[in-house]
């Protein structure tokens, strides 16, 4: 005969009623504070959340611990020298910015750069996006404790690093290309490195897919979380692979093609749920059509020159501006006084990493920009947080705050 | 830039658009009465044939150095229609003594940081903002840093360290009392 407090206690199991068994606690919201300087929050965002438990009840995302002025310095500075600045904005990806901006400036000058500069700008940004989104899958494999696909995202982001340390000469704060062109043409047997580092990124893409995509642990965490609809995501302003997640094909690309993206061939991956695991599956599968766009550019580049035959825009040879007055002219002009931009204003907008770079440009027609606005894709991502990590749990946050790839330097200026 | 979408504001709310400039580079942009600006953000956001349901963002120019430069601030909408493929840019003047914009947070949900961005850089306000705060500025800053008769070296006053509420130390000797 079975002891009937054993039968009690079975009863009250499935079957009783919600939290007659546990033990009354005197519980009250908790306020936590993540970040400015939190391993998880990338870069320096602080996050107020409120939680009940273990869910998120409100998560107010707090900005401006990068902010560096960004548009005050560059009203105040000629229009190339703005460039070291847009390398700041988003520095995993700085190409994308010193292209995206210059592309804005020669738009309002009326400008229009030799094919070459227009491969290697594609080349370069192309690079930069492979670099961006291994970054980004990287650290969330590493931030859900996969070590092992952080580890090879980064071996094939140093190996994309040391090709752009080639190009431009500098790992990070490329500050490359001027207005009108490329400051310098492509290095003697760059070409060469450039393809057998995209045959070595490829192999570690491969690992990683092989190692996170079918992984339980994995998809469980990132499936369902951090969802957002379409309409949502359209209405905070989402762009790039965060909007195409949620199965809205607005790739600038592909809707407004610049450069020489028109004779390049490739797709534009498309999402389904708008959740962690298609924000994710979104920059693998653009991994993969980056690698084939600079594979073309890099067969089909034309020679010729980097940046146009005009001394009001482009620097002068050395050998004239040693050897002439008028280069000497030339230089000392532009130097001093800047590339000579009409009074004007425009708006043109470039694909990057993270969705759409939009430049705001207003010139007065002295040397220097009168109003600098970029809009930054990162902000409207991160407005949107909120919305998608609400009522889930805290270890959701993390997850999310990957996939949405937040670089604190755009978002802050 | 879309002059569909111009078309159609000129059509249905005949006098919300006040001028439509093209620029340099053939964008076209139109200027709008201030109180006008939901029903314009509304039209566009919901008519069928303009879908303007992608806001990009919203920025400020300070007019104070241009030839022409009254009213002082122009504030600059973005948005994008996938439907129609196309941007759109609009504007709205406000003068110096009276800076205030209807806010569009009711239309636009991605209109809440940047207007608290123009807010804390040029010292628009947003009526109808459910959270006007500085943004990237901290609230004790003085003045607005883009306006452009803010010195470029300016220097803000050291602000008193802000009073934490309700901190929970937990147990132990340190910290507590």
């Amino acid at each position: 005969m079975a002891d009937p407090t054993d039968r009690a206690v079975d009863e009250a199991g499935p079957d009783a009623e919600d939290g007659e068994l546990e033990a009354h606690l005197h519980t009250k919201r908790m306020l936590i504070n993540m970040g400015p300087s939190h391993p998880a929050m990338h870069g320096t965002v602080r996050t107020r959340i409120e939680l009940e438990g273990e869910t998120i009840v409100r998560a107010i995302p707090e900005i401006g611990f990068l902010h560096r002025g960004f548009q005050k310095s560059c009203e105040n500075v000629t229009w190339n020298q703005c460039l070291p600045y847009t390398d700041r904005l988003n520095y995993v990806s700085a190409l994308m910015n010193n292209f995206g901006f210059l592309n804005a400036v020669e738009k309002l000058a009326g400008i229009t750069i030799p094919e070459r500069a227009q491969y290697i700008r594609v080349i370069g940004a192309e690079l930069h996006r492979i670099h961006d989104h291994l970054t980004c899958v990287g650290s969330i494999g590493l931030e859900l404790g996969g070590f092992a696909p952080f580890l090879y995202a980064i071996e094939g982001r140093e190996l994309i690093m040391d090709r752009v340390t080639e190009l431009t000469g500098a790992r990070l704060t490329t500050s490359f290309g001027r207005v009108g062109g490329i400051n310098r043409d492509l290095p003697e047997g760059w070409k060469e490195r450039v393809l057998k580092t995209l045959d070595k990124c490829h192999e570690l893409i491969g690992e990683i897919d092989t190692l996170l995509t079918a992984n339980r642990i994995f998809v469980d965490r990132m499936q369902g979380v951090g969802v957002i609809t379409s309409d949502d995501a359209q209405d905070f302003g989402f762009t790039g692979p965060c909007l195409r997640a949620t199965g809205i094909a607005y790739d600038v690309r592909k809707a407004h093609p610049y450069w020489v993206y028109d004779r390049m061939d490739f797709d534009v991956p498309v999402g389904v749920n708008g959740d962690n695991f298609d924000r994710y599956l979104m920059r693998l599968e653009e991994l993969k059509h980056s690698e084939s766009i600079v594979r073309q550019a890099l067969r089909d580049i034309p020679p010729g020159p980097v940046i146009v035959d005009d001394w009001r825009i482009a620097l002068p040879p050395k050998p004239e501006v040693y050897g002439t007055i008028e280069g000497v002219i030339a230089h000392f002009k532009l130097v001093m006084e800047g590339v000579p931009v009409p009074a004007g204003e425009v708006y043109d907008c470039t694909e990057a990493a993270n969705g759409e770079l939009g430049w705001y440009l207003v010139s007065d027609g002295s040397g220097r920009p009168y109003k600098v606005h970029v809009r930054a894709p990162g902000f409207a991502i991160l407005s949107g947080l909120p919305r998608m990590i609400e009522g889930r749990l805290l270890a959701d946050l993390i997850p999310t705050f990957d996939t949405i790839n937040m670089i604190g330097g755009e978002v802050e200026q | 830039m879309s002059a569909f979408a111009l078309d159609r504001i000129a059509k249905v709310l005949p006098e919300a658009l006040l001028e439509r400039p093209v620029d340099s580079s053939g964008g076209h942009w139109g200027l709008l009465r201030a109180e006008a600006l939901p029903a314009v953000a509304q039209l566009v956001k919901s008519d069928p044939e303009l879908g303007f349901k992608l806001f990009l963002s919203i920025d400020a120019v300070d007019r104070l150095h241009l030839a022409e430069n009254s009213p002082r601030f122009e504030v600059v909408y973005f948005a994008y229609s996938v439907l129609r493929n196309e941007h759109l840019r609009l504007k709205v003047r406000v003068t110096e003594e009276r800076p205030e914009v209807p806010s569009l947070t009711s239309v636009y949900q991605g209109a809440n940081w940047w207007e608290r961005f123009v807010w804390d850089f040029y010292g628009i306000r947003f009526l109808g903002h459910p959270d006007l705060t500085r943004i990237l500025m901290y609230e004790e800053f003085k003045g607005h840093p883009l306006r452009k008769d803010y010195p470029l070296r300016g220097r803000q006053p050291l602000t008193p360290e802000r009073p934490v509420e309700d901190i929970f130390r937990g147990p132990g000797t340190s910290g507590v009392g």
